[in-house]
């Protein structure tokens, strides 16, 4: 067995500098690694490129960092929900590339199976298919996505053991298996960690080969973004 | 009497054919989930990582780890399963969601559809849009068949920067049910009193009427 884990926060980001890239799970800010996000804000590092499906809200998830102006480029399918981050956008400040978000799954995927690339027909005959390679498979026309590079991947799970291996809850898997070990060095934070033989080997989601660093996270929020409910009859 | 939202969602849910995976987006497809018949099964799916999506939560029963993709916290009926993003576009590139539904500001009469971006607008992004739109065979727009100024968004090419292209297969608008065929826009049904004519004013691109058009059946 070998142990992953590491006592804090401040441990876990170790490492990290000015103008790295990094990967960070969550879809809307349902399983963002949120301990990870605060403490990125602490540290004020600057000039980062984000991957992330979603860029959070003006006060919460990524929406911290790029209130601090700390991120130079997002990378991500829909930003729709961050007033600061259209400001940025329309100042130039911020630099942003809108991808499909199958193919943002899919360029993480391809970065963590040793794929340097993959064809996929989403964008084919728009423009972002524009400047890059297509090619027919069997009369279909597909567009040559390459996999993401990155520095850091942090990744929120639900339950975790001290081996780094993963299980998630709900929708809030989404983009964070895809993530974990898709950079140089994954950052898993969990709600609960056990002791390695806790969890049934059957149920883990991800294995902790993918996983270089984990950490007991506190105080989660889990903001709600839509909260909508129905009347009981 | 042209249909309102809920009205176009009641006649596309009559497409929805019982052993169907259905995706919905956001806006009127969304509520098409409130008309399907009871006594086929279906399951939804949302491209954040669900399959067998139920209705909203009971107040006070809301979890923040359970949402859809218009981030909307939801309940899992049972059956249901969750899975991280590349296997949910892996079911939708694959093939096996067998039925999408989704919206659009414009749609070309050879199919292609633009829905994510307006030049000179905040652009928010296309999400899992064209993704489904360019793995889907079986594509039903549900919009309205003009849009506020008046103009027609069944256009004989696209003006917005496009989502997808060749790939819708039929419309359901406030005024008609119109099939996308390699000759243009055929024209199905009528809204309940709508005629022909004023179809035809309100369509841009190639329409295509051959005999009696009926009128839509809602129930």
């Amino acid at each position: 067995m070998i142990i992953k884990t590491v006592d804090n926060v401040q441990e876990a980001v170790n490492g990290v500098k000015d103008g790295m890239t990094f990967m960070l799970g969550g879809f809307g800010l349902c399983g963002i690694p949120e301990n990870a996000i605060s403490e990125l804000v602490r540290l004020n590092v600057k000039n980062l490129t984000c991957i992330s499906n979603n860029a959070g809200v003006d006060d919460f998830g990524l929406g911290q960092l790029l209130h601090k102006k700390q991120i130079d480029k997002m990378v991500s399918s829909y930003v729709g929900e961050n007033a600061i981050f259209e400001k940025q956008m329309l100042s130039g400040e911020l630099d942003v590339e809108l991808i499909p978000q199958g193919t943002l799954a899919a360029r993480c995927q391809a970065a963590q199976q040793g794929f340097p690339a993959i064809y996929t027909p989403a964008g084919y005959g728009t423009e972002v298919a524009q400047g890059k390679e297509t090619r027919e498979f069997d009369g279909k026309m597909y567009v040559l996505e390459k996999a993401f590079k990155a520095d850091f991947a942090f990744v929120k799970a639900w339950k975790g053991d001290k081996a780094g291996n993963l299980i998630f809850k709900g929708t809030a898997r989404n983009f964070n298996p895809v993530m974990c070990g898709s950079a140089t060095i994954t950052v898993a934070e969990v709600e609960e960690l056990v002791e390695p033989g806790e969890l049934d080997p059957n149920q883990i989601h991800i294995p902790g080969i993918f996983v270089q660093r984990i950490f007991e996270g506190k105080n989660y929020e889990k903001r709600i973004e839509q909260r909508t409910v129905r009347q009981k009859a | 009497m042209a249909l309102d939202k809920n009205g176009i969602a009641q006649r596309i849910a009559k497409e929805v054919k019982d052993g169907y995976y259905v995706n919905l987006g956001i806006g009127i497809p969304t509520l098409v989930a409130n008309f399907v018949r009871d006594d086929i099964q279906v399951e939804f799916q949302s491209e954040n990582g669900i399959l067998g999506m139920g209705p909203f939560p009971f107040e006070g029963e809301e979890d923040a780890d359970l949402i859809n993709a218009g981030k909307q916290t939801i309940t899992a009926l049972p059956g249901a399963s969750f899975f991280d993003s590349a296997t949910s576009f892996g079911m939708i590139r694959g093939q096996h969601v067998d039925l999408t539904i989704l919206g659009a500001m414009e749609v070309a009469e050879n199919g292609d559809i633009a829905n994510w971006k307006i030049p000179g607008k905040m652009v928010k992004g296309m999400g899992g849009a064209m993704d489904l739109v360019a793995s889907a065979e079986n594509i039903i727009v549900a919009m309205m068949h003009t849009n506020k100024a008046g103009e027609s968004k069944l256009l004989k090419r696209c003006s917005l920067p496009l989502t997808g292209v060749g790939c819708v297969t039929k419309i359901v608008t406030n005024l008609a049910v119109i099939e996308v065929t390699d000759e243009g826009f055929k024209l199905l049904e009528r809204a309940p009193g709508v005629s022909v004519e004023e179809i035809q004013q309100a369509t841009e691109g190639k329409l295509i009427v051959e005999g009696e058009i009926p009128e839509m059946k809602l129930g």
